[in-house]
């Protein structure tokens, strides 16, 4: 069964129509990048997947091990394994990210009916992983994202995401902001989550990402609707000729 | 016997009450001719209404339907009650003072190693057996405001704590006020604390109820002299009972050089109102206020604070946030004057509303009249809903929506309770404000 089945998705906000009958289908173990012009709907695509509030399906739609995904409240989702690394993460003054880290891992885990986890377990846990992308301590004790720069805020999407193992990855362009040595280490903490059961969503602009985070397919977003897919020579294809060969096939 | 007030005898079941009860108040002489004066001043205006412009928020002649007879001095059970409850406000090391019912109770509170210089003793004690000084002061506050001259004619007992020159207390003082709420009852307290010169001292004081109080009225004022030099830290929280009224005032004079920081949290209680009025009346002092009003249901929560800024070189800085859920309604009424002599003042004030829904209210009234003309004064407001984008943000990690909101009225509320200096009063505050929001949860 596939892991994400997004089938003919139509997406309003407010009056607009965004996604005009999108289809997706992402199985276990596969690496999925799309890419596409500003603009063309690949946020909303991943808003929606995640709950977000504002937008209207109109027709279509998400199945998760086949559940029907729109039913679901954002927390349910997060607890059955859908993540959303925000291309925009938020910051939260007042709320310190151990306590949030810990409280939203611990959530996840009583939805699964899973036990929580102690603290010290918790602290190792975390630990471990922020050493691994390179997460200084000291940025843990701030309050969720405030002050940090663009790429920290993006090291701590991918810190949640290796805290939390979901089983679907939506990356929205997790590069940008990082530099390219964060690039790496961020590329390889994703990379270290791969597995057969596990599925990625990288959404990118750029080649360079998908150098390092290899995807078995790629798929070109214009316009809301998804206009052609391959395999990951497409994305050397459109780092060459650029979008505008597929202006009008949307 | 509970009375049943019909709207145009409003107050009349008070005076009865006062009445009743005449005889079985502490003081005689001079004592009793000033609970005269201040009944008769309660009742030319009566129980406040909204069209007195400082109640016009809270109608107590609409809110208040009922007046509860005098409360009993509670009995061993009404103190094994109060007991259990008083357990969960214990902060190890403070000297605990606990009024049961409006009455002390020595077996619930804890004054052992109490430093050298700090006497206490109970507002019975002072009124019957005299210190024409302390009795004057106990009679300060204004009986021009009818609650607090309602309280001026009915207090029954409370604590009269004086600390003398020189003396910086380490521990904090304690003063719980516990409902056993056997009974619908009437509670009338009145407590004083004066410090003297080059002092230091942290008062705390919780308003709480025993499991399953009946709806009772809590009445109390605090009268408060701060001397020159010394600083005074104020913690008062609020956890009365769901049915409960809590209609308190508090006076309080500062000296030169002096510092009074306090912080007031209500959670509690289905009516109330904190009224208090600080006044300036020596150069180069500074106040901090910070409130917190945290309501759901029908909850009704008004504070109102007189900053009076009479002499010069004095600082004032009033925060008040509110947390208001389903029908609840927060009051926050904050006027500063400046008066002319006041030059150099630097008076702040802001308040922050957050509504949780449609039917929340929170009004806010500012008021500043500024007769001097070399001050720097302001105030500013907001009010607004939790961000929708914070909350998507943590759901989508996976907390519940509840759980969401939580986190970020904690994060709200807590800027407010990063103002308490004393690690284990803010650890007391934080507890409470939990409190709140398990019990919404
Ligand atoms: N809340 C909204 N109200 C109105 N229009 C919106 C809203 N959100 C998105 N849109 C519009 O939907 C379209 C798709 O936006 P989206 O953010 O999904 O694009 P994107 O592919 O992620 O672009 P980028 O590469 O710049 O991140 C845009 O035209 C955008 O202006
Ligand atoms: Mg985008």
């Amino acid at each position: 069964m596939p892991l994400l089945e997004v089938r003919d998705l139509k997406v309003r906000v407010e009056d607009n129509e965004i996604l005009h009958g999108l289809t997706l289908t992402v199985n276990p173990g596969e690496v999925h990048a799309i890419m596409g012009p500003n603009g063309s709907g690949k946020s909303t695509l991943s808003h929606v997947i995640a709950g977000k509030p504002g937008y209207e399906v109109t027709d279509g739609q998400i199945l998760f091990r086949g559940e029907d995904l729109l039913e679901m409240d954002p927390d349910e989702r997060a607890a059955k394994g859908v993540f959303l690394a925000f291309q925009y993460p938020v910051e939260i003054p007042g709320v310190a990210t151990m306590n949030f880290l810990r409280t939203a891992l611990n959530a996840q885990r009583k939805a699964r009916g899973e036990s929580e986890y102690s603290t010290p377990d918790f602290l190792k846990k975390v630990r471990e992983v922020a050493k691994s992308l390179n997460i200084p301590q000291d940025m843990l004790k701030r309050g969720v994202n405030v002050g940090f720069s663009g790429g920290e805020k993006k090291r701590n999407e991918i810190l949640q995401m290796a805290l939390f193992e979901p089983a679907v990855c939506i990356l929205d362009e997790m590069d940008s902001g990082l530099d390219i040595d964060a690039l790496r280490i961020a590329a390889d903490g994703v990379n270290a989550l791969r597995s057969p059961d596990r599925a990625m969503v990288v959404i990118t602009h750029y080649q360079r990402l998908l150098n390092y985070i290899v995807p078995d397919f790629v798929h070109v977003m214009s316009k809301g609707r998804v206009v052609k897919s391959g395999g990951k020579d497409l994305a050397l294809e459109l780092e060459a000729s650029g979008y505008t060969q597929f202006e009008d096939a949307a | 016997m509970n009375v049943v007030l019909a709207k145009n005898e409003t107050g009349r079941a008070l005076s009865d009450s006062f009445a009743v009860a005449r005889d079985r108040l502490p003081g005689g002489g001079k004592v009793a001719e000033a609970r005269n004066t201040a009944f008769e001043a309660y009742e030319r205006v009566g129980l406040p209404h909204r069209r007195l412009e400082e109640w016009k928020y809270t109608d107590l002649r609409a809110l208040m339907r009922e007046v509860p007879p005098l409360a009993a001095a509670p009995d061993a059970a009404a103190l094994k009650q109060a007991a259990a409850a008083v357990k969960l406000q214990a902060i190890k090391g403070a000297r605990r003072l606990v009024l049961v019912d409006g009455v002390f109770a020595p077996k619930l509170s804890e004054l052992e190693g109490l430093e050298k210089g700090v006497t206490v003793r109970t507002l019975r004690d002072v009124l019957e057996t005299g210190d024409a000084a302390l009795q004057t002061q106990l009679f300060t506050p204004d009986n021009a405001n009818p609650m607090v001259a309602l309280n001026s004619a009915m207090m029954t007992d409370g604590v009269v704590i004086e600390i003398a020159n020189g003396v910086v207390l380490k521990q904090p003082l304690q003063v719980i006020h516990a409902a056993s709420g056997a009974t619908p009852a009437a509670i009338y307290t009145r407590s004083l604390l004066r410090l003297g010169k080059d002092t230091g001292a942290t008062l705390v004081e919780s308003y709480i109820a025993a499991e399953g109080a009946k709806a009772y009225q809590s009445h109390d004022s605090l009268v408060v002299a701060i001397g020159d030099n010394s600083r005074l830290d104020h913690v008062r929280l609020v956890e009365d009972g769901r049915d409960a009224f809590n209609i308190s005032s508090a006076v309080i004079t500062l000296g030169a050089h002096a510092h009074f920081n306090t912080f007031g949290m209500t959670s509690g209680a289905a009516v109330s109102r904190y009224q208090a009025t600080i006044t300036f009346a020596g150069e180069g002092s500074r106040v901090e206020t910070n409130g917190v009003n945290l309501l759901n249901g029908r909850q009704h929560a008004d504070t109102t604070l007189f900053m009076d800024h009479a002499v010069p070189h004095c600082a004032s800085r009033e925060v008040f946030r509110a947390v208001v859920d389903d029908r609840g309604h927060s009051v926050f009424q904050g006027r500063i004057i400046v008066r002319p002599d006041a030059q150099k003042t630097d008076a702040k004030m802001m308040t922050r509303a957050l509504l949780l829904s449609d039917d929340a209210e929170a009004d806010n009234k500012p008021e500043l009249e500024i007769f001097a003309d070399d001050v720097t004064c302001g105030h500013g407001a907001t009010t607004g809903a939790l961000d929708e984008s914070l909350l998507f943000y943590l759901r989508a990690r996976g907390l519940s929506e509840k759980e969401a909101q939580a986190l970020l009225i904690q994060a709200f509320v807590g800027e407010a309770i990063e103002s308490i200096v004393n690690d284990d009063l803010r650890e007391l505050a934080i507890a409470a404000a939990q409190r709140w929001l398990e019990a919404r949860a």
